[in-house]
């Protein structure tokens, strides 16, 4: 298949750029410590950095450093640079990086793209402008100032002289670096032409014609399908298995034992089932006895009895400001009530897979639908005793990151799978494996009390958090800041935690920790404000409007989001009517200001949300296009999320497929208005920040409209339907 | 293309009907479509996601319906017309199509394929949907990454696009 070649297969003109590239030629802004590097021409192509090269024919190429998980990030990132280069967006075409040292940082993760890509992209694109202006300008013998860049020339101003970028590579590659320091880079909104403006998704036209792109679509000559089956009991060994009898199945090709490792988030013990076809691999991997040795038998309703003994209890304090206990003595009314969240799965949509190729010579190929490649090859190379520097790895497009493709576990299976067969191997999991051994988003339960003076101001706030660790550490995306608000933006205030030990595995979940506590906090907020008689939007209002000592975040800038939000959507100016109600939220989390306010309307106990208005300060914006999509996405995820969980029986996930995992559909789906507040600080991810926020100002709008407060998810535990 | 070092001629061959050209393919009986047409014939745009014809990645059009691939055997479509998502225009330019890049659904990506399938399939039955038509039609097919918002606008912007190009859906 064209779309994929192994690594070492390449044509001479490849060769040529590769071997350019890996000499050094002017690694601007990748935080490289050789900057005593000059670009270079070769045949063809100029290749002044490493995400720029142009041909002599025009044609403008532009690398993306980053995993394509559905954030955009492909067309953002190649957007920032061909602003900065001042080329026509229609006459670039994007090229996905493998995974490369030299780009430093290549993760889908922490929203943190965005601002960690800023600054190297604004200068490979300005740095190679530079380069051509000054070429022109030398051609010409003028000045530098009187010549501009635009759409791929250069123009001299007063003549109006213009010379196409391809008519002036060779001069370029001749002049010497710029110093980074004396380039002007682009920061205001003000400046941009094309970011900011909507473009399309620079993948589309491969995804409405169905070409190969992902993980799973990855066809190699001679290649075998694996499928891999671990105990269902988390952490189960495999100690025996029919081999003998799955390898005579037709199209069976290895059946095997793996050992694994005792880390688990490495590789896992299990039964390797080999096959002509997948299918086939999978019709054989039914007729798989193993013995398993289990340790564990976790469940869901020893959590919730744990959880309840531990309410009783003191908690480890983990912050404390003022004097809760005096400050509720002189309170003049009491708010209490607890909260409580399920696990949840990632369910990404392309369940996980991974295809390896392992050459005689040592060398081990890879392509990997993974968020955090680097991390897969340290765990690959670190498993299997290859150095990192004999590991490659591509990446593929990926169907759905949400925090999942973080951990590598299905990257060291493949491996180990493909170096046992010594042939091309795809590992493709079943949907069923993907729920069953997911690194899931930890429930919690918190326990809120506040305290009001006679003014309605909240002026105490206890809260014990009990979730999941071990004495004072906590799981994988279990843990909170101490400095969470209302922290800081109330006197007295009292942070609390319990920890239950789990063999769970536990992960990063899309914003992980404020994704499921948001909630939590934004519907007690709500609660509070009611038992003091003021409006939703007015008590949040008051409650950013000072602190005591630092603030926990940005008072004005998360203020700010939450006046657009309610303008947009008319609070308290507009006659709702019968069985309709409002509900707000704000947050902040990953570098990004959020609130929602949440239109929905009851029939009974099943409510359809309408619409959600969103306004948002996460600086400027670089896609339009992909920046609603986020945030439309992010609030039609969250309204999903907060109608599934995942229970565990005996050490196991009693959920496994899309028919008791349900996913939200069209028809429930609410139409969702965005409104940006751009401003001149540096720009941060959307990935996450609009999640959080979208949960409680549902949770809200459900009480406006019904009465009923949901203080436990899904939804229908509180007997409410979407 | 068919790879060369697999299947092997066999017992099962079988010839299906798919984006236009008749192709021989030799699938295990119990094979279900969808995986006949991943593994064996490389057209890798139809997708696998739940397995349990529960989520919609993996619609093909079978005689012009919108149909799941992953849990009917390969065998039972001999005689039936499959056009996948690589058949419904390689270039592209079906409205469908073309409205999904201009809303810019997409966000995985993966799941589109059955999307634009089912929403081709809802235009050439009825030409000017509703809000309900489309929730309707497009409600069998799960989106991770919740473009469901863009879907409807998409699907209007097809119907329009259609129409113009006289209703050639």
């Amino acid at each position: 298949m064209k779309a994929f070649h192994p690594h070492e297969v390449i044509d001479r003109r490849s060769f040529l750029k590769v071997t350019m590239l890996a000499s050094g030629a002017l690694l601007v802004g990748i935080g490289c410590e050789d900057t005593s590097i000059e670009s270079e021409i070769t045949g063809e192509t100029w290749v002044p950095n490493l995400y720029v090269r142009i041909d002599v024919d025009g044609k403008v190429t532009i690398v993306s450093k980053n995993p394509e998980a559905g954030q955009g990030v492909k067309t953002a990132f190649p957007m920032v640079v061909a602003e900065c280069l001042e080329v026509d967006w229609k006459d670039v075409t994007v090229e996905q990086a493998p995974l490369d040292d030299r780009y430093g940082r290549q993760v889908v993760g922490g929203s943190r793209g965005t601002p960690d890509g800023w600054d190297d992209l604004r200068i490979a694109g300005t740095a190679t402008r530079y380069l051509l202006t000054t070429a022109a300008a030398q051609t010409w013998g003028v000045s530098v100032e009187e010549c501009e860049a635009s759409a791929g020339s250069i123009v001299h101003v007063p003549t109006g002289k213009t010379q196409r970028y391809e008519s002036l590579l060779e001069t370029a590659a001749g002049l010497p670096v710029p110093d980074i320091s004396d380039l002007e880079l682009k920061h205001s909104p003000s400046e941009f032409k094309l970011l900011g403006t909507f473009v399309p998704g620079v993948d589309n036209p491969k995804i409405t014609t169905g070409q190969a792109l992902f993980g799973c679509d990855v066809r190699l000559d001679g290649m075998l399908y694996a499928v891999y089956e671990k105990c269902p009991t988390f952490g189960g060994k495999a100690r025996a298995a029919n081999l003998e009898e799955v390898l005579a199945l037709p199209g069976v090709e290895h059946a095997f034992l793996v050992q694994g490792t005792d880390d688990p988030r490495g590789l896992a013990s299990g039964v390797a089932v080999v096959a002509r076809t997948w299918w086939q691999a999978q019709v054989a991997r039914k007729q798989l006895n193993v013995e398993w040795e289990t340790s564990h038998a976790d469940s869901t309703t020893n959590y919730d009895r744990e959880a309840q003994r531990l309410a009783e209890e003191p908690g480890e304090t983990l912050r404390s400001d003022g004097d809760v206990l005096s400050a509720f003595n002189s309170a003049s009314k009491i708010v209490e009530a607890s909260y409580y969240y399920p696990f949840v799965s990632h369910a990404n949509f392309e369940p996980q897979n991974c295809t390896a190729l392992y050459h005689e010579s040592g060398r081990l190929e890879l392509w990997a639908p993974s968020q955090n490649p680097k991390s897969g090859r340290a765990l690959v190379a670190r498993t299997l005793g290859i150095p990192e520097k004999d590991i490659h790895v591509n990446l593929t497009r990926i169907g759905g990151g949400f925090g999942r493709r973080l951990r590598s576990d299905f990257m060291v299976e493949a491996a180990w799978i493909a170096r046992e067969v010594r042939q091309p191997v795809q590992l493709q999991w079943t949907r069923e494996d993907d729920m069953a051994h997911d690194f899931y988003r930890p429930a919690g339960w918190h326990h809120f009390k506040a305290g009001i003076d006679n003014t309605g101001r909240m002026t105490a706030f206890d809260h014990h958090f009990v979730t999941f660790g071990s004495g004072g550490d906590t799981v994988s995306g279990a843990g909170l800041s101490r400095d969470h608000y209302p922290a800081g933006l109330v006197p007295n205030f009292r942070l609390r935690q319990s920890t239950i030990r789990t063999s769970v595995p536990t992960g990063p979940w899309r914003s992980p920790g404020h994704s499921a506590y948001c909630w939590a906090y934004q519907s007690f907020f709500d609660e509070v404000a009611l038992a003091a008689g003021r409006d939703q939007l007015e008590f949040r209002l008051d409650l950013l409007s000072r602190s005591y000592g630092d603030p926990p975040l940005d008072l004005v800038r998360t203020s700010g989001t939450l006046r657009l939000a309610a303008e947009k959507a008319g609070w308290g100016r507009r006659e709702l009517g019968a069985n309709r109600g409002m509900g707000l939220a704000f947050h902040y989390d990953h570098g990004g200001f959020v609130s929602h306010v949440a239109e929905v309307v009851a029939d009974g106990s099943t409510v359809k949300v309408e619409k959600v208005y969103s306004g948002i300060d996460v600086g400027p914006i670089l896609n339009l296009s992909g920046a609603k999509n986020q945030v439309e996405g992010a609030v039609v995820d969250a309204l999903s999320t907060a109608q599934l969980e995942i229970t565990f029986a005996d050490g196991a996930a009693e959920q496994s497929n899309f028919h008791d995992y349900e996913l939200l559909r069209i028809d429930q789906a609410p139409e969702v208005e965005c409104h940006f507040i751009q401003n001149d600080v540096r720009p941060s991810g959307l990935g996450e920040p609009p999640f959080a926020p979208a949960t409680p100002a549902i949770s809200n709008a459900i009480f406006a409209a019904t009465g009923t407060r949901i203080r436990t998810l899904p939804f229908r535990k509180a007997g409410i339907q979407i | 293309m068919p790879r060369t070092s697999i299947p092997e001629p066999g017992v099962n061959n079988i010839i299906l009907n798919i984006n236009g050209h008749d192709r021989t393919v030799d699938v295990p009986e119990d094979m279900p479509l969808l995986w006949a047409l991943r593994d064996i014939l490389n057209l890798t745009g139809t997708k696998y996601a739940c397995g349990i014809g529960s989520c919609g990645s993996c619609t093909v059009l079978v005689d012009g319906k919108p149909t799941r691939s992953c849990r009917t055997p390969a065998m039972r479509f001999r005689n039936r017309k499959i056009v996948t998502i690589e058949g419904l225009d390689p270039t592209g330019n079906h409205p469908v199509q073309r409205a999904w890049n201009d809303e810019d659904v997409p966000q995985c990506g993966y799941c589109q394929g059955g999307q634009i399938l089912t929403a081709a399939a809802l235009l050439a039955e009825n030409p000017n949907p509703s809000d309900g038509d489309i929730d309707d039609a497009m409600s069998g097919i799960l989106c991770r990454c919740g473009t469901y918002p863009r879907i409807r606008k998409a699907t209007k912007r097809a119907a329009k696009y259609s129409a113009e190009d006289g209703g050639d859906v």
